[in-house]
Formats: C-alpha cells, sequence, structure tokens
C-alpha cells in the first residue's frame, strides 16, 4: 500500500491552490507554477519505477474495501500518460512565459493549467467510473476557464459552443453511467470488470458500450463528434492551444481504450468492428480538413483528429501488436502536436500571421528554426528513424493481423496525406521569396525555441530509442489485453 | 413507478434537445438545465426506486428499507458540478451579449477563415 500514485494529482491541486493568493506577482506565479510541475514530474517517475518494479499500483482511498471506496489505480499504461502529460504541461509553462502576456499571466492563467493538470492526471489515474466523470469535469472546467481566457470575441463565441457541447456529453455520461449501475450495481472499474461477464443479457450492454463511445469520442474528437474542435480550439492563444491539442482529446481516448479493453469486450464483433469503421472514417475526416486549410493553426488542428482516428483503428484489432502500436502512438503523438503548435507559434509570431499565402523564405533568417520544423513533421508522418513511425508500424501490423486489414492500407496511404499537409507549411513558409516579417527580439525568440527544442528532442529520443521504451510500451499494452492482472490488482484475490 | 419516471424523463430530454437546437442563446441555457435535470432523475431512476427509509441510520428500520445511498451520492455531486458549469454558462452569455451584441447563435459565425 503506497500512496505515491496519488502524488502526480495531488501536487498540481496544492500548487495551483497556492497560486491562488497572489495573482499580481508575476514572477512568483511563474516560480511555483514551474516548480509544482517539477516536483509532480519527479513523483510520475519515481511512480513509473515503481510499477515496473512492483506490478500495478493501487489505493482504495479511506482504507475502505476495493469495489466500495474509490480506487485509484496506476498500471504502466496510466503511468505513462501521467508522464507524458506532466512532462507536456512543464514545457507548456516553460513557453507561457514570453507568450501568454502580463495580462493573462496576472488574472489566473497559472492555476488554471495546473487545475487542468489535475483533472487530466487524475482521469488518467482513476478506478471508478463517476469518480473519472468528475475528473473530467476538474479538466474541463480548467480548460473552459481557459479557452475564453482573455475574453476577445473569438474566444467568447467559440467557448459558448465549446461549452455547449460538453454539458451534453456530460450529461449523457451521466445517463450512460446511470444505465450502468442499475445493469451491473456497480462503479469500481475492476469490479465492472468482473460483473459485466457474468451478465447474460449482452444487448443492453453494447447498447451502453455504444453510448460510452459517443461520450468518449465527444471528449476524443472521433468521426461524426469532431465538428466543435477545428473551430473552438482555433480561438486561444498558442500555449493554450498546444495544451488542449496534446492533452484534451487524448484523455477521450485514454477512456475509450480502458473501457473498450476492461470491460465492454462481451460482443467485440459489434462494438469493436464499429470502433475500427469509426477510426478509419475520422483519419479520411481529419486529412481532408487538414488539406483544405492554408492556415498554419488549422492543418494541425486537423491534424489532432487523423492521430485520434489512427490510435482507435489499433486499438480496435484488440490484438499485441495493434495495442501496443497504439499506447506508442499515443505517447509520441501528445509529445509531437505540442512540439508542433510550439513551433507554430513562433513562425506565426514571426510573420504576424497565421495565413500560409502570407509567409515565405524563412529559412535564409532562420535557418535552425526551418530544419527543425522539418524534423517535427518528418516525426509526425512517421519517417522511420523519428518517434512516429515504431507505433504507426505496430498498428499497421496489427490492422493486418486482426480483421481489418483494409484500415491498414488506408493507415498507410494517409500518412502521405499527413506528410503532405504539414511539408506544405515548410514549402511555404520557409522557402520562396522573403516577406517582411515582424521584429522579434532575440531573448524572446531563445525563450520560445528552448522549449521547442527540448521537446523534439524529446520526439527524437522517443523514435531512436523505441527499444528502450519497448519494454514500458508492452508491459502497458499486457494490462490492457488481460484484464485479469488489473482486476487481481485491484481486488486482491 | 419506474416506468413514469421514465416517460417524464424522456420528456425533459426531449425539451432539452427542442431547446439547445434554438437560436436564442438564454433558451440554449434554460436547455442545459432541463438536461441536466433530467440526467439527474434518470440517476435517481436507474438506481431502483424502492425502499421506504431514508438512508440515515435509524433505531427500528430493517435494511431492506432504506432506499439506495449511492445515487444520492452521485447524484449531489452531478448537481452542484453542473451549478457551476450553468453559473459559467450563464456568465458567459451576458459577457458575450456585451461585446457581441446579439444572443442570436447563428449570428455567432467564424470569419477569421481566410478561405
Amino acid at each position: 500500500m503506497s500512496n505515491l500514485l496519488l502524488f502526480p494529482v495531488l501536487i498540481p491541486l496544492l500548487f495551483a491552490a497556492i497560486l491562488l493568493f497572489f495573482p499580481k506577482k508575476i514572477r512568483l506565479q511563474r516560480l511555483i507554477a514551474a516548480l509544482g510541475a517539477g516536483l509532480a514530474l519527479l513523483a510520475v517517475l519515481f511512480l513509473i519505477a515503481k510499477v515496473k518494479a512492483d506490478g500495478i499500483q493501487a489505493v482504495t482511498l479511506g482504507s475502505w474495501d476495493a469495489p466500495f471506496g474509490i480506487t485509484m489505480v496506476s498500471d504502466l499504461f496510466s503511468a505513462l500518460l501521467v508522464l507524458s502529460a506532466t512532462v507536456i504541461t512543464l514545457f507548456i509553462i516553460f513557453y507561457s512565459f514570453p507568450t501568454i502576456g502580463v495580462a493573462r499571466e496576472q488574472s489566473y492563467y497559472y492555476p488554471a493549467v495546473l487545475f487542468l493538470l489535475t483533472g487530466v492526471n487524475g482521469a488518467f489515474t482513476t478506478g471508478d467510473i463517476f469518480n473519472l466523470f468528475v475528473f473530467f469535469e476538474v479538466l474541463l472546467m480548467s480548460s473552459y476557464m481557459l479557452i475564453v481566457h482573455g475574453g476577445e470575441k473569438p474566444q467568447l463565441r467559440e467557448t459558448i459552443k465549446y461549452l455547449l457541447v460538453n454539458i451534453i456529453s456530460s450529461a449523457l455520461f451521466v445517463a450512460a453511467v446511470a444505465f450502468l449501475y442499475s445493469v451491473t450495481g456497480t462503479l469500481n472499474m475492476a469490479d465492472l470488470a468482473v460483473k459485466i461477464p457474468q451478465i447474460e443479457a449482452t444487448g443492453i450492454l453494447t447498447v451502453i458500450a455504444v453510448m460510452f463511445l459517443v461520450v468518449f469520442g465527444f471528449k476524443a474528437a472521433i468521426f461524426p463528434l469532431y465538428f466543435w474542435l477545428p473551430g473552438s480550439y482555433y480561438a486561444p492563444p498558442i500555449p493554450i492551444l498546444a495544451l488542449f491539442g496534446a492533452l484534451l482529446t487524448k484523455v477521450g481516448v485514454y477512456a475509450i481504450m480502458r473501457t473498450y479493453t476492461l470491460f465492454f469486450t462481451m460482443d467485440t464483433d459489434f462494438t469493436h468492428e464499429l470502433l475500427g469503421i469509426i477510426a478509419i472514417v475520422t483519419i479520411l475526416a481529419g486529412c481532408i480538413g487538414a488539406l483544405a486549410y492554408f492556415d498554419v493553426k488549422k492543418i494541425i488542428i486537423y491534424n489532432i483528429i487523423i492521430a485520434v482516428g489512427v490510435i482507435l483503428f489499433g486499438v480496435s484489432q484488440l490484438n499485441e501488436a495493434g495495442v501496443d502500436g497504439a499506447i506508442f502512438y499515443l505517447v509520441h503523438d501528445m509529445l509531437i502536436k505540442a512540439a508542433l503548435f510550439f513551433l507554430v507559434g513562433i513562425i506565426a509570431v514571426i510573420f504576424g500571421t497565421s495565413n500560409l499565402r502570407e509567409m515565405g523564405g524563412l529559412i535564409k533568417t532562420y535557418p535552425f528554426l526551418g530544419w527543425l520544423f522539418l524534423v517535427t513533421t518528418f516525426g509526425l508522418a512517421g519517417i522511420p528513424p523519428l518517434s512516429g513511425f515504431p507505433g504507426k508500424l505496430l498498428i499497421v501490423q496489427g490492422g493486418f493481423e486482426g480483421p481489418q486489414f483494409w484500415g491498414s492500407i488506408v493507415v498507410l496511404a494517409t500518412s502521405l496525406l499527413v506528410l503532405l499537409s504539414v511539408i506544405r507549411i515548410f514549402i511555404y513558409a520557409f522557402w520562396g521569396e522573403p516577406v517582411e516579417t515582424v521584429p522579434l527580439k532575440k531573448s524572446t525568440y531563445r525563450k520560445m525555441l528552448i522549449p521547442s527544442v527540448l521537446l523534439v528532442a524529446l520526439t527524437v529520443l522517443l523514435g531512436v530509442g523505441a527499444e528502450l521504451f519497448m519494454p514500458y510500451i508492452s508491459g502497458a499494452g499486457e494490462v490492457l489485453l488481460n484484464p485479469s492482472i488489473y482486476i487481481d490488482a485491484v481486488l486482491k484475490e | 413507478m419506474e416506468i413514469i419516471m421514465s416517460v417524464v424523463i424522456g420528456f425533459l430530454f426531449m425539451a432539452a434537445v427542442y431547446l439547445m437546437l434554438s437560436k436564442s442563446l438564454i433558451r440554449i441555457i434554460i436547455g442545459t438545465g432541463l438536461l441536466s435535470h433530467g440526467a439527474h432523475l434518470l440517476l435517481l431512476t436507474m438506481g431502483g426506486l424502492s425502499g421506504s427509509a431514508p438512508p440515515v441510520v435509524a433505531d427500528g428500520v430493517s435494511t431492506a428499507d432504506y432506499a439506495d445511498p449511492l445515487p444520492q451520492a452521485l447524484i449531489l455531486t452531478a448537481i452542484v458540478i453542473s451549478f457551476a458549469v450553468t453559473s459559467f454558462f450563464l456568465v458567459l452569455a451576458y459577457r458575450s451579449y456585451q461585446e457581441l451584441g446579439t444572443d442570436n447563435v447563428n449570428l455567432m459565425r467564424g470569419t477569421e477563415d481566410y478561405e
């Protein structure tokens, strides 16, 4: 019994609460916010070492027995995601120093970021379906505050839509939990995984499974439910956009992965085939958007949707290669999306616009930025030594071994479209005739570049050192494929 | 009893969907209020409406007579969350009425696109 797995949730919460007391003292705000995220990162590193050495960590709060209290569970899968979320938040806090602006910093910006991290880490760690709802609301409340932070007209307009969509999906979540409770009589995920296979009427469970897919699909932006994402994510400033793009949809993806591997496995012919088809259509829809726009932010935003489709396709195959690939790609995608938004943010600041048609010739003045961006785009598309490759390779392999081989072909073909969509940014912004740029202070540029370089270096490391990370990834995949390990760890049978 | 509740909840969901599809922002917010009412009642109904005593330990009440305490705790949580979100939504609607000068969602279109 160890409380170590609670620290990644509690440390950001504590530091966010401290930060509420002195909103005007910017330097102290920055220092404490960075300290909070840094300490949380340290705690996660300890946690991962512990989970790797001793197996799944589970704590039932208040010393109640497992199905009666709220259980917090940390297996390798959730620990890896907590690690990526904390790393990204730390970098985003550093990236915010030069970019977010004093007015926003003085209005509770850093507390909101840390509360968001609390919600995300909690959602990754919880072992109780209603507690998952509560952590979803924690992160959504912080995201409402962040998306409207500053109160510009487009932000106000888009927040209304974002808020409405999330209120509806939260109400559906409550309804889905109500149905699940009336069928099974429990809310603990491990206990659900025990009880659901014992129920003979699988029809109602399949309905509930699809309801959960709708609920989490709203958060994760899968095919017919992604309509809110491009507009809403376009409104806030770049650091907030990077935070949302890297973390928020991934929590929905995590929830789908968890529910669809742990307890909704009674009728995989229907539910997982549906998930696979939706994933493929999501990829196609994202590709259309990514190619249609001449706006750097819009292009990356649609790439979020593509990645969600790729990950869910890997999960829907329910075999070792597919699930391992999905986990690898999930971690890779969180890092690379944050890195891409960072770089695109620098480009947009230099040109003073995010319209590709008004850009050009940056390679002459900012060569390092250009090559860094090129490496990142290759990483996104999955060119071999870089981090997008191992995940996608495993997902494609999983697809060929699984029931939907044609899905793998779509994943492969759309990789080219992904590459095309981001390489277009490189071609338009860095090649061609130089256009007039907004003068950018050397120190500001350096402050923006350092977190981006570190994040890109991390993704390169993830790709080059894939062998090093594979034991963790396959350890995480093993728990997803064998729910009995998870159940035993929680219920201690 | 559960059947009647289900029909009522269905009616609440229907009204909520109808209101949320309208143009006026305040009607949409009323719709979200009805939607959360429906969800909370659904939680109560799905927990089962059996039990004659409130879930407070008292003398002379056998365990079978208590109502299920868990859905009540869940509803209490969900109520305060939807309270917070609704108050945020109302302030947001007020602010955007001041800034954008309209409460018609059809007029709140994005025009920052270049294409």
